[in-house]
């Protein structure tokens, strides 16, 4: 059964409401949830208690959609109890067969599945990423991720263990508790999905924060949580700003454990927020520059596009963005030229137009600094292939940019840029290029493109990144653990891996009067 | 409207080669129901082809996501749920279960465990391995191949979905003939399975005799693992034709004849309780059942008199009758078998307490029946009798009784009643069985390994356990130029 409040024309109903009638948009039918502008906590919506809101912006046009509620600390501490009463034991959460829980993550992913034209028009308007790509591809993906966790939830187990002397010994894998969660703007419901289905397939109880940028979907979603039977403060879900509700998850005197996914400078701030307030456990999943690999036997064509496609899908917003593209000196010039010629074809438009394969920047800030690295290519005598600007009149549009001559000494080479700017680097040898691939503080993804079986194992195997893919790039799937070396963070999302994030391990250990084998 | 009488191979209904059909009667009433295409040799043949297509390399089936799969399994549990209540309606009258329990019981457990293998399917992991030497080494858990799955008529809606499940979930075809006194709602199953989208040839599903479609297919050249529940007799014939044919794996679920040890310390209305239901449930014709009832001396006068005073309350009637506790034997062999298995009792010395009769004019009931000062030497106390009959006997020390609790060549499970830890932890832990309980009984669940010690059987169904057996592991080592860590 469809929400209610969805089929309602854009008035005003209950108190307080803040938002405002939306811009025209691709579809029409675009109505908006009265729920979608207030904090879900308990499941139930609040207002801020300091009955702040924020706008958030539509970056296709500059203009804003509507008003949120912003959360602060106040808010969080009320969010943090009531996950933590969720978590007390006894409580329907705890007492919940795992069996259960997995029924409600998979009943939450049908749910969204049923309306996920609605929240991919939303995720659209919200974030900028072209409309065909939010439905054919974020959508299926979180309904995957969520569903993948739901059949874990009564499977995780703990082991028997062998111990010497007269006891029987095992393991209880238990929920951590109550876990805070913040997470970014490239991907707003798929990060949401991560986040949520290893944690709660293992019982824990959720305090999560949206960002600034994009908390439409979430909060939709929140409604979905309720209608799906989680019990009342399993899921908590504020919108807010990092350093005010973001921070103050990161010290909470009573938050178990918080996972992070934003950039590598925030994220030393939430290590260090734990270390200063409870030794909360942290995960990390942080920026990357990461490197993608063309030696001299690869399939040409398929290494153009699949480049391509590795720094410019989501307009380049994406931690794992094929940044530094190592080209086999023989092949270099060649590859250069075609990816300039495939990225000047790029098109670049209306988020919602169904041609259109790259749409705006998430905000001015990131336009901004983007069009500044873009100068700092310039100044450093990077060779500008095709694009270098602004690519519309309103919103955050920039051209698909293409650098060539890039070396590994330059900011465009060494810092995570987030948008639609290619660099083409060139290599003699394997060796060198693992090194030099290697040189950098991040380790997140790496890929290598050629034919030959043993180039392939050897690159796959020195290269110091949590993700290595050969003769692909961006394979994705829930089943697949995902993480950084170094400075891209610490621990591993998805797969059974995740599920390690999320979970105390308690070892029980009973006399008994004489032990047998 | 009623399930499809049909061989369901690749997807589409067909009659028997041999154009036979056989009854299928309602053991509360005796009639017969309808009758069923009969699968023979040459419907198995064919049945094994269709699954061997559907399972050969670049197959739908086989280029499948395993997470595709998984949402196969899925649907299958959400469709099994829509039609839940007809699905116990014609269990009910198939196999004379009751109806609310089957509805509440066996309908659950049956979706509970296909959901449960649902979502299993894209968990199976191999392993990469730090080989010694210049290799990377790693595992593929790669689907068997051809399964034969032949299910007993106790659980036949239940038993579907343990051998499907797991089957599906790692990617195999399956063969699967249902027992001949159950074939229906293993048929209705059929068409929900194409419901579902399965791809043809995934699934097939043959009503027969076990001597003759059964045996064609534990003695087939092309299927490659038979799993196989029901007596520990027919348990021994299906090895042999593995054996004698192309060595197909062999997995068993057989008889038992359970120990339930009764300490004096235990909480005895709990007890009593679940000893009595340990034994008669589903008219005690559980590979479960709870059939020799160890009680320790000082409470054993008063255990058995609770014991006779619940099971002449047990209530023995139709299937359709919601107050029913009861239902009728599944037919009259098996009801003719108890009751000899009763007179043997009673002939050899054993104290009949109360019950002892075939009941009612039409179906195949017996009355509720408790045996006290049993010897461990009577056939009552070694023989799997397979129906409502109890056996008390007496122990005194802990080391006696576990003695005589394992001295069977069966093993499946055990349960053992007492507040005391120690006592909990030495008999689970000396007990010969694949399952211990304590101060419980048959508490199953689909995340649980089952499965038999000795001549119970070999192999576990359920949990992650069940997933081993419808995998082969493929090692794969590629010479790298150079390793390192």
């Amino acid at each position: 059964m469809k929400n209610l409040f969805s089929y309602l024309p854009v008035v005003a109903c209950g108190r307080n409401r803040k938002g405002t009638i939306l811009p025209p948009c691709q579809n029409a039918a675009l109505l908006m949830v009265h729920s979608i502008f207030q904090l879900f906590i308990n499941n139930q919506w609040k207002d801020a208690i300091s009955g702040k809101t924020f706008p958030t912006i539509n970056p296709a046009t500059g203009e804003v959609i509507c008003q949120v509620a912003e959360a602060d600390e106040a808010d969080v501490e009320v969010a943090v109890k009531a996950a933590r009463n969720a978590f007390a034991l006894g409580s329907p959460w705890r007492r919940m067969d795992a069996s259960h829980r997995g029924l409600l993550l998979n009943r939450l992913a049908d749910a969204i599945e049923r309306d996920s034209a609605y929240l991919a028009e939303l995720e659209t308007l919200d974030n900028g990423k072209p409309y065909a790509i939010s439905y054919a591809v974020d959508l299926p993906t979180v309904v995957k991720c969520l569903r993948y966790y739901g059949g874990w939830a009564d499977k995780w187990e703990g082991k028997t263990i062998p111990i010497d002397g007269d006891y029987f010994c095992y393991t209880r894998h238990e929920p951590i508790g109550v876990c805070g969660q913040i997470i970014p703007w490239n991907f707003p419901l798929l990060m949401l999905a991560w986040k949520l289905g290893p944690a709660l397939a293992t019982g824990n109880t959720v305090v999560l924060k949206t960002a600034e940028q994009t908390p439409l979907t979430a909060l939709y979603v929140a409604s979905l949580i309720k209608e799906v039977g989680f019990p009342e403060g399993v899921v908590n879900i504020l919108s807010g700003m990092g350093p005010t509700a973001g921070a103050a998850i990161a010290r909470h005197m009573d938050v178990d454990k918080v996972a992070f996914t934003g950039s590598t400078e925030v994220g030393h701030l939430i290590q260090q927020a734990s270390g200063s307030s409870n030794l909360k456990k942290v995960t990390l999943e942080l920026g990357g520059k990461s490197p993608n690999i063309i030696l001299s036997d690869a399939n040409m064509e398929d290494a153009v596009e699949q480049s391509h496609f590795a720094l410019f899908f989501n307009q380049g917003q994406c931690c794992c963005a094929g940044s530094r593209t190592y080209v086999q000196a023989d092949i270099y010039d060649e590859f250069v030229e075609r990816s300039a010629e495939r990225a000047k074809r790029r098109v670049v438009g209306d988020p919602f137009d169904l041609k259109t394969e790259q749409g705006p920047q998430v905000d001015q800030e990131q336009f901004n600094k983007i069009l500044g690295y873009i100068s700092s290519g310039k100044r450093e005598g990077a060779k500008l292939m095709c694009g270098g600007g602004v690519a519309a009149d309103r919103g955050y549009f920039i051209q698909p940019t293409v650098f060539g001559d890039v070396q590994d000494n330059m900011v465009i080479a060494r810092e995570e840029i987030f948008g639609p700017v290619m660099q083409i680097l060139k290599f003699k040898t394997l060796e060198e290029v693992v090194t030099r691939a290697n040189d950098t503080k991040y380790g997140l993804a790496a890929a290598v493109f050629t034919k030959d079986i043993d180039k392939a194992n050897y690159v796959s195997n020195a290269l110091r990144a949590g993700t290595v893919w050969i003769n692909c790039y961006d394979v994705f799937g829930a089943q697949a653990p995902f993480g950084g070396y170094k400075a891209s963070g610490n621990g591993r999302e998805l797969g059974e891996y995740g599920l390690d994030n999320y979970t105390e391990v308690k070892t029980v250990t009973i006399k008994v009067p004489q032990k047998n084998s | 409207t009623h399930p499809p009488l049909f061989i369901f191979i690749n997807n589409e209904w067909q009659d028997s080669v041999s154009g036979k059909v056989f009854p299928v009667y309602n053991p509360a009433t005796g009639e017969q129901i309808c009758e069923v295409q009969e699968a023979d040799k040459a419907d198995v043949d064919k049945a094994v082809q269709a699954a061997r297509l559907a399972f050969s390399l670049g197959s739908v089936w086989r280029r499948m996501d395993a997470s595709e799969r998984g949402r196969l399994l899925s649907k299958l549990a959400d469709l099994v749920e829509r039609d839940s209540v007809y699905l116990a309606t014609i269990e009910s009258l198939d196999s004379g279960k009751p109806f609310l329990p089957t509805l509440f019981v066996d309908l659950q457990g049956t979706i509970k465990t296909l959901r449960y293998f649902a979502g299993y399917a894209d968990k199976i992991h191999g392993t990469s391995i730090p080989m010694d030497g210049e290799y990377l080494t790693f595992t593929r858990y790669e689907p068997i191949g051809v399964c034969g799955q032949i299910i007993p008529w106790n659980f036949p809606l239940m038993m579907t979905a343990w051998k499907l499940g797991p089957a599906l979930a790692c990617g195999n075809t399956v063969v699967l003939k249902p027992a001949e006194q159950t074939p229906l709602t293993c048929l209705y199953i059929a068409a929900l399975i194409k419901e579902a989208g399965f791809p043809p040839g995934v699934i097939n599903i043959l009503p027969g005799f076990g001597p003759t479609a059964g045996a064609a297919i534990a003695s087939h050249m092309g299927i490659d693992k038979v799993a196989f529940t029901g007596s520990t007799e027919v348990g021994k014939l299906i090895q042999e034709a593995a054996g004698k044919s192309n060595l197909k794996r062999v997995t068993l679920e057989l008889g038992g004849k359970n120990p339930n040890i009764i300490f004096a310390d235990a909480d005895l209305d709990l007890a009593v309780e679940q000893a009595h239901q340990g034994v008669f449930f589903n008219a005690g014709q559980c590979c479960t059942a709870g059939s020799r009832i160890y009680v320790e001396e000082p409470i054993y006068d008063e255990f058995v008199r609770r014991s006779v005073e619940r099971a002449k309350r047990r209530i023995v009637g139709s299937p359709f009758d919601p107050t029913t506790e009861q239902g009728p034997q599944i037919s009259c062999e098996q009801q003719n078998r108890v009751l000899e298995f009763i007179q043997s009792g009673i002939s050899e010395g054993a104290k009949l307490e109360c019950g002892g009769k075939a009941l009612g004019l039409k179906g195949f009931f017996i009355e509720p029946t408790v045996f006290s000062n049993v010897r461990d030497d009577m056939r009552i106390a070694r023989e799997e009798i397979f129906g409502p009959v109890q056996q008390i006997m007496k122990f005194k020390t802990i080391e006696e009784v576990i003695e005589r609790a394992n001295n069977s060549d069966y093993g499946l499970v055990a349960a053992v009643f007492t507040n005391d830890i120690n006592k909990a932890m030495t008999i689970s832990t000396a007990m010969q069985a694949g399952t211990v309980w304590i101060n419980c009984f048959n508490a199953l669940s689909t995340q649980c390994p089952f499965g038999g010690y000795k001549m119970s059987g070999n192999g576990r169904e359920l949990g992650e356990n069940g997933l081993k057996e419808y995998s082969e592991v493929k090692t794969i080592t590629m010479k790298m130029v150079a390793k390192n860590s």
